[in-house]
Parts: C-alpha cells; structure tokens; sequence
C-alpha cells in the first residue's frame, strides 16, 4: 500500500535542511547522506547526491525523471559479477564509481 | 468483418470476448464500452451493424489506450527505469523479477529457459 497522500513525501529533515541551504545560498556541492528511505522531491533537480550503499557512498546526479523514487535505488547495495563459468562475465557489474 | 483498432475481430465470438482480442482491452473494458454503446454483448461479432461498429471503436479511442499506444506506453516507462538507473531499471536491464521474488529457484517467467550449467553435479 502506498503513502498516504495527506502526509506528503518523506525526506529526512537534515536533508531537506541541507538543500535549502544550498538553494537559498546558490551553490552547489554534493551532499553525502545515508537517508535511503528520502524520497527524490523537485527541489533535488540539478543537484548530486553521495547516497551511501552500505560500504561506500555512490554519486547520484538527480534528473527530472527521477522525481518520486527513493534515493536508495540509485544506489545499489549488492555486487553481482555474474556466476562461475559464465562467459559473460561483463555483464551489468552495475555498481559504478 | 469488424475492424477495431487495427485488429480484425474473430467472426464467430461474442462481441464481448471478440473485443479482448485487442491489447489493452480485458472483459472489464470490454463490458464497460458495449454497455456505453449500447450494444448487447451477446451479439456475435459477424451479426454487429456499422453503426455499432463505428459507436464502439469511436468510444475506445476516446476513453482507453490500445495497441501501439499502450504498448509504446509500456515500453516507455521502461525505458525511463533503465535510463534513470534505479533499482527497477538495473532488473530490467537483467531480466530478472523486480519486486524482490526469489530468484534461487523459481523466477522462470522473467529468466526465461532454464540454461544447462556445465559441470555441475545433479542434485536430488
């Protein structure tokens, strides 16, 4: 079941606090955050996310479509490089940077 | 030889099945447009008259996507997951289940045939 509408989207509060800081003064920096849960609101446009994945934190440029997902599934938290003997092995290690 | 949103209706069906022939239309949407219609949806599709004909097709383009707009649609929205590079695109881009099913066993449908893995003893 999904959220209800009344509540509005969840961003973590240091978060939000941390982007209109940056609105309000205008520059642009990445903001590293562990708040998968936060959900992609309009005012992230344009600005890059270090959203962590459990060992690291994975740079995220946040773009139009993006709007309405959870920052946590731009961030993969499992490697897969394929199964033994597989030839193709190249396929979708997935987890870049 | 009733033509419907590029598909040709099979003659001997009742209009109601005859028009889930079309992708995008399920019996909900089919009972819902002949009821609109005013249609019986026990007519069979070779007895239905051209006014009925172009009253159904004109009220299926105005309130339901079908065919290639619904598959454009479709594919669309998948596209927009794998180019975002969210969670959903990734398993997409794998073909593997998106919403977080097993995929040890099972997970037949989205992988497709199983592949024979070499030297791999059999298990019972």
């Amino acid at each position: 079941m999904p959220r209800s509408l009344k509540k509005g989207p969840y961003v973590e509060d240091k978060l939000m606090k941390k982007v209109n800081a940056m609105i309000s003064t205008g520059e642009k920096k990445i903001v590293k955050t562990w708040s998968r849960r936060s959900m992609v609101v309009p005012d992230f446009i344009g600005y890059t996310f270090a959203v962590h994945n459990g060992r690291k934190f994975i740079p995220i440029y946040v773009t139009e479509n993006m709007v309405g997902h959870k920052l946590g599934e731009f961030s993969p938290t499992r490697t897969f490089r394929g199964h033994s003997g597989s030839s193709k092995t190249s396929k979708t290690t997935s987890v870049k940077g | 030889m009733a033509r419907i949103a590029g598909v040709d209706l099979p003659k001997n069906e009742r209009i109601e099945i005859g028009l889930t022939r079309i992708f995008g239309v399920g019996r909900s949407v089919s009972k819902k447009v002949l009821q609109q219609a005013r249609v019986n949806p026990d007519t069979r599709v070779k007895d239905l008259t051209d006014e009925d004909s172009v009253k159904i097709r004109a009220l299926l383009e105005k309130d339901f996507k079908v065919e290639g707009d619904l598959r454009r649609e479709v594919s669309m929205s998948i596209k927009r997951l794998t180019d975002i590079g969210c969670y959903r695109g990734l398993r997409h881009r794998a073909s593997l289940p998106l919403r977080g099913q097993r995929t040890k066993t099972n997970a037949r449908t989205r992988k497709g045939p199983r592949k024979a893995v070499v030297g791999r003893k059999k298990e019972v």
